[in-house]
């Protein structure tokens, strides 16, 4: 029997503000174990919450880029529930009035694109971390309210690979936002998976897991494809799937059901009574709404209209808005939009992966990658030369008219001082001569590298290779063929 | 809300609210609050007495709303005045019993 597959994400995402949600303690990750954390996010008795206003508007831009309704009242509410990394036994939440309602995020899938439903997003409070020692574990509450936006995404999500779309997508989405680093190595964003699967022809949905606390995507995608087939095979053998939460075991690779917490889903949510509720008016959300960063599509399509480069470049350097940002700036200031791609999604990209570095860091300007596209459309440098000064522009950064100047890289298309090195070069293969005259074509390229490279890579390679060619065809004569 | 509302439309099942309160009350004392709770519940019920159709429900007793703070890093507690409360510690951090998920 064939089954269908409802998959719904619950997205945790850590917001881009200096200090935390509720206090002016710091976000920073890393600091030493309880350092960062005062009586508000202690939990104190009697220690009053402020909402930082920067979160708040955060999450609605973040509302705004994927097209969500954003309610003019919004409130916060306490959720009740124990655990040792919760200092107060409830956490600040949003119930019944999110700050965004609805939305969606388009993914592709095999070149088709598809719009997965948001229901909501609210703002929350993280919870603290736990360490675990041999007979005990230790509670850092350094974490403890840092700002966590979480989108709830409708139950339209129908296989694993859609799932990582999503989270690819979203993640996009809000870079260009500008709202968090979706860093996740340090679990800027983690991931509750809701899952169900149900004989084809069925209407209703089947019983769903929820997989708990993925931090990866890759995470997400390799849980899901453990636990689809999982679920099939219970209901398969006439079993039944319970409603449970379940958590994945990376080492193993398998979703393991986790010790139901009694009574742990009657949260008892009520009204925070120490924060004021939030108001937005129709003139602050549309000024919001006008300063909106581009989308990563539009960009896209933009770069495509825009800088006439093909739909893979302009995919590529929209992958990433640095990227993005870096390529535009650049191809402003030239005439050959495409080359600066070629620079950037060959070179550029190469070396950042090698250094594991971030476009951000990088010393060569935007301007100087233009400058060195210039050199090489005028025929100044060739591109053997301009790999050069493109890799000394990585390292050290500077002007590459300079740089060519200083490394006398200026390509020499002096045809009497290429005939020089032909003639040598002739002279000193002989081999190679007799195997181009024999009719290996092939030889006469390793003659134009032995010019390239007593002219120290500075000659006009096409120059060279013409050159080459008329000689070895008066050579030919001259042997009588 | 909605737990509570389903429970306040009769009677507060206190056994049910102490355990997820983590309080272990004697059957006397369950007795005692439910009586003490009851009457409460019933003292707020006198408020149905009134015409409340024209009433919005509210979530705050007062009207202010949009209070905020600017994003900006204050410095925390010392470690040590962190630590100074807790019952037990381990490596700067809150020391509790092992949490087995």
């Amino acid at each position: 029997m064939r089954y269908l597959t409802t998959i719904g994400l619950e997205v945790h995402v850590q917001l881009r503000t200096r200090s935390k949600m509720f206090c002016g303690c710091s976000t920073a990750f890393g600091a030493a174990p309880n350092t960062h954390v005062c009586p508000v996010c202690l939990g104190y008795p009697g220690a009053m919450p402020v909402m930082n206003r920067d979160a708040v508007k955060m999450t609605i831009i973040s509302g705004l880029m994927i097209g969500s309704r954003i309610s003019e009242f919004s409130k916060f509410d306490r959720k009740s529930y124990f655990y040792p990394d919760m200092p107060k036994n409830y956490q600040i939440s949003q119930y019944d009035k999110p700050l965004c309602v609805g939305g969606s995020v388009e993914i592709d899938i095999d070149g088709v694109s598809r719009r997965i439903g948001v229901t909501r997003i609210h703002l929350e409070e993280d919870v603290g971390k736990n360490m675990h020692f041999q007979h005990s574990s230790g509670i850092d509450f350094n974490r403890a309210g840092v700002p966590l936006m979480e989108i709830v995404s409708e139950p339209d999500i129908s296989s694993p690979e859609e799932a990582f779309a999503y989270l690819l997508a979203l993640k996009q989405i809000l870079l260009y936002a500008g709202v968090s680093d979706c860093n996740l190595e340090e679990g800027n964003v983690r991931c509750d998976v809701n899952c169900s699967v149900r004989p084809e022809g069925q209407k209703e949905f089947g019983t769903k897991t929820e997989i708990k606390n993925l931090n990866t995507f890759k995470g997400v995608l390799n849980a899901l494809k453990y636990e689809i087939p999982r679920q099939v095979d219970v209901l398969e053998s006439g079993g039944k799937i319970f409603q449970e939460t379940r958590r994945w075991e990376v080492e193993t690779g398998v979703t393991i059901a986790m010790r139901s917490k009694e009574y742990a889903h009657d949260y008892r949510y009520f009204p925070e009574p120490d924060l004021a509720p939030v108001v937005t008016s129709c003139e602050q959300i549309e000024e919001l709404r006008r300063n909106l960063p581009e989308l990563p599509r539009t960009r896209r399509e933009r770069f495509i209209q825009q800088y006439s480069i093909p739909e893979y470049d302009a995919g590529v350097l929209t992958a990433d808005v640095a990227v993005a940002d870096f390529f535009e700036q650049s191809a402003k200031l030239s005439s050959n939009p495409k080359a600066i791609s070629n620079w950037i999604m060959t070179e550029m990209l190469r070396l950042l992966s090698e250094r594991e570095m971030d476009i951000r860091k990088v010393v060569v300007t935007p301007a100087a990658l233009a400058g060195l596209v210039k050199l090489v459309d005028e025929k100044v440098i060739n591109s053997n030369s301009a790999k050069e000064v493109f890799a000394l522009l990585f390292e050290k950064g500077g002007e590459p008219d300079q740089i060519v100047r200083e490394k006398g890289l200026v390509q020499v298309s002096d045809s009497g001082a290429i005939e020089k090195f032909v003639d040598q070069a002739i002279a000193e293969n002989a081999k190679s001569v007799s195997d181009y005259l024999a009719g290996k074509d092939v030889a006469a390229k390793y003659i134009v590298g032995q010019v390239m490279k007593m002219s120290r890579g500075k000659a006009n390679p096409q120059l060279v290779a013409s050159i080459i060619e008329d000689k070895l065809k008066v050579e030919k004569m001259k042997r009588g063929g | 809300m909605a737990a509570l509302d389903k429970e306040t439309t009769d009677k507060i099942d206190v056994a049910y609210v102490a355990r997820l309160a983590r309080l272990y009350l004697a059957d006397t004392e369950v007795q005692t609050f439910q009586g003490q709770l009851d009457h409460i519940v019933g003292y707020m019920k006198k408020i149905d007495e009134l015409d409340l159709s024209n009433v919005e429900p509210t979530s705050h007793a007062v009207t202010l709303q949009n209070v905020f703070r600017e994003d900006v890093v204050k410095p925390g507690l010392a470690v040590e005045q962190v630590m100074a409360n807790a019952p037990a510690q381990v490596s700067d951090q809150f020391q509790v019993p092992k949490i087995i998920e």
